[in-house]
């Protein structure tokens, strides 16, 4: 339920940011979410504000390839958590997730990572044909990773859901084993999380597909030379 | 559906909304449970999902096994199945609405909003038919 209680802070700080410039394509910016930590400059000059990143993680995805931070660094990201045989939400979660997919296919501009919670079952195997059921051919642009094998990998992976501001868990009440919901975090190019959205509300998902662009648009705006390379 | 019963005419109306039981009230069951219980998976428009979720528009399926469709939603099903020449091997589990399984009355109107809608056609179901075809159908639990 904090999540909930999470999400509606971050709903109005994007309704604002949207609203508040009548150009929206260029003074518009995404909010950045979590919390930010205000060091006081040594100096006496004016304080540092230094702004929450997206938890660390390493993965390995469909492909075996090792997926990083460091190997999302410098473009955007978004990420979901879900299972191969969750007959909950799922199915309409990474349907919705495809549906923004599907015009940046090709595009190295942004990826694609959908975390396992349960990697006890879902071996590289099961999330590459899970990947290929849905449609997705190309491994390095939509990730379908798992924190491993070892004994503690469930717990990373819980704790990664909480540190991109979704929730995962067991829960035997809870169909196919598993309580989560179904939010999806963008993330910048430096890793911070710049918009969470329910992927079970259609507005929602409109809104990432609308917000999504801004944000690339600002990451142009950082590396031009990346941009006029392509 | 409002469209259905503004074509009644006045009357109609106020029979649609304070009839639970009117015959139009029953299609409208039927959207409902779908939207409840099945959308979720299959898609506001019966499209399905990739190769992991089978599509309920246009689907052979509905036709090929129709004796078995009303025991299908009350147990669920998983394992390889072919629709439309595509295989899929995933879980689909047990139709519950309201934590509850689903009647006969319930079933027969979902079974007749599915097979009647995007481009689907089929003889109406009747709620004795699906009753006769649950009856070697196990139970999984009120
Ligand atoms: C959790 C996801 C999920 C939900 C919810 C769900 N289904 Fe399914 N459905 C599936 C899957 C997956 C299959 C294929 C199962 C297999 O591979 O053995 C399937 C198969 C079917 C089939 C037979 C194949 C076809 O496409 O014609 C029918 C009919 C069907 N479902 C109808 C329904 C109805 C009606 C509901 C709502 C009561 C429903 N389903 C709810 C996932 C789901």
């Amino acid at each position: 339920m904090s999540i909930r209680f999470w999400l509606a802070p971050a709903l109005a700080a994007a309704l604002l940011t949207a609203c508040s410039g009548p150009s929206a394509d260029q003074a518009a910016r995404l909010p950045i979410l979590g919390e930010r930590d205000v060091r006081p400059n040594p100096n006496g000059g004016p304080a540092d504000t230094i702004f929450a990143t997206a938890p660390a993680f390493k993965a390995v995805d469909q492909a075996g390839k090792p997926v990083t931070n460091q190997t999302l660094a410098g473009r955007a990201y978004i990420t979901d958590f879900f299972f191969a045989t969750c007959p909950g939400i799922c199915p309409k979660m990474n349907g919705a997730l495809l549906s923004v997919f599907k015009p940046y296919a090709t595009d190295p501009r942004v990826a694609f990572v959908s975390f396992t919670i349960d990697p006890a079952h879902d071996s590289l195997a099961v999330l590459d044909d899970y990947a290929q059921r849905l449609g997705v051919t190309n491994a390095a642009r939509w990730h379908f990773v798992t924190t491993g094998h070892s004994a503690t990998a469930r717990d990373t992976v819980y704790g990664l859901a909480k540190g991109f501001f979704t929730a995962a868990q067991p829960d035997k009440e809870a169909p196919g084993g598993f309580a989560h919901n179904g939010t999806f975090a963008l993330v910048d190019d430096q890793g911070h999380i710049r918009g969470l959205y329910d992927s079970l509300d259609a507005n929602e998902v409109a809104r990432l597909q609308k917000e999504l662009p801004v944000l690339l648009a600002e990451i142009a705006e950082r590396h031009p030379q990346a941009t006029a390379a392509q | 559906m409002i469209g259905r019963c503004l074509g009644l005419g006045a009357l109609g109306v106020v029979a649609c909304l304070s009839l639970p039981g009117c015959f139009s009230n029953n299609r409208h069951q039927g959207a409902r449970l779908y939207a409840e219980a099945c959308a979720g998976c299959h898609g506001d428009a019966g499209q399905g999902l990739g190769r992991l979720i089978p599509p309920l528009a246009g689907a052979d399926y509905l036709a090929l096994h129709r004796a078995e469709l009303p025991c299908l939603l009350r147990r669920g099903v998983h394992g390889p199945m072919t629709v439309n020449g595509v295989l899929y091997n995933q879980v689909m589990p047990a139709a519950r609405v309201d934590d509850k399984q689903l009647s006969p009355a319930r079933l027969t109107n979902l079974l007749n909003y599915i097979e009647n809608n995007w481009g689907n056609h089929a003889a109406p179901r009747t709620i004795q038919e699906v009753e006769r075809q649950l009856t070697a159908c196990p139970n999984v639990g009120e």
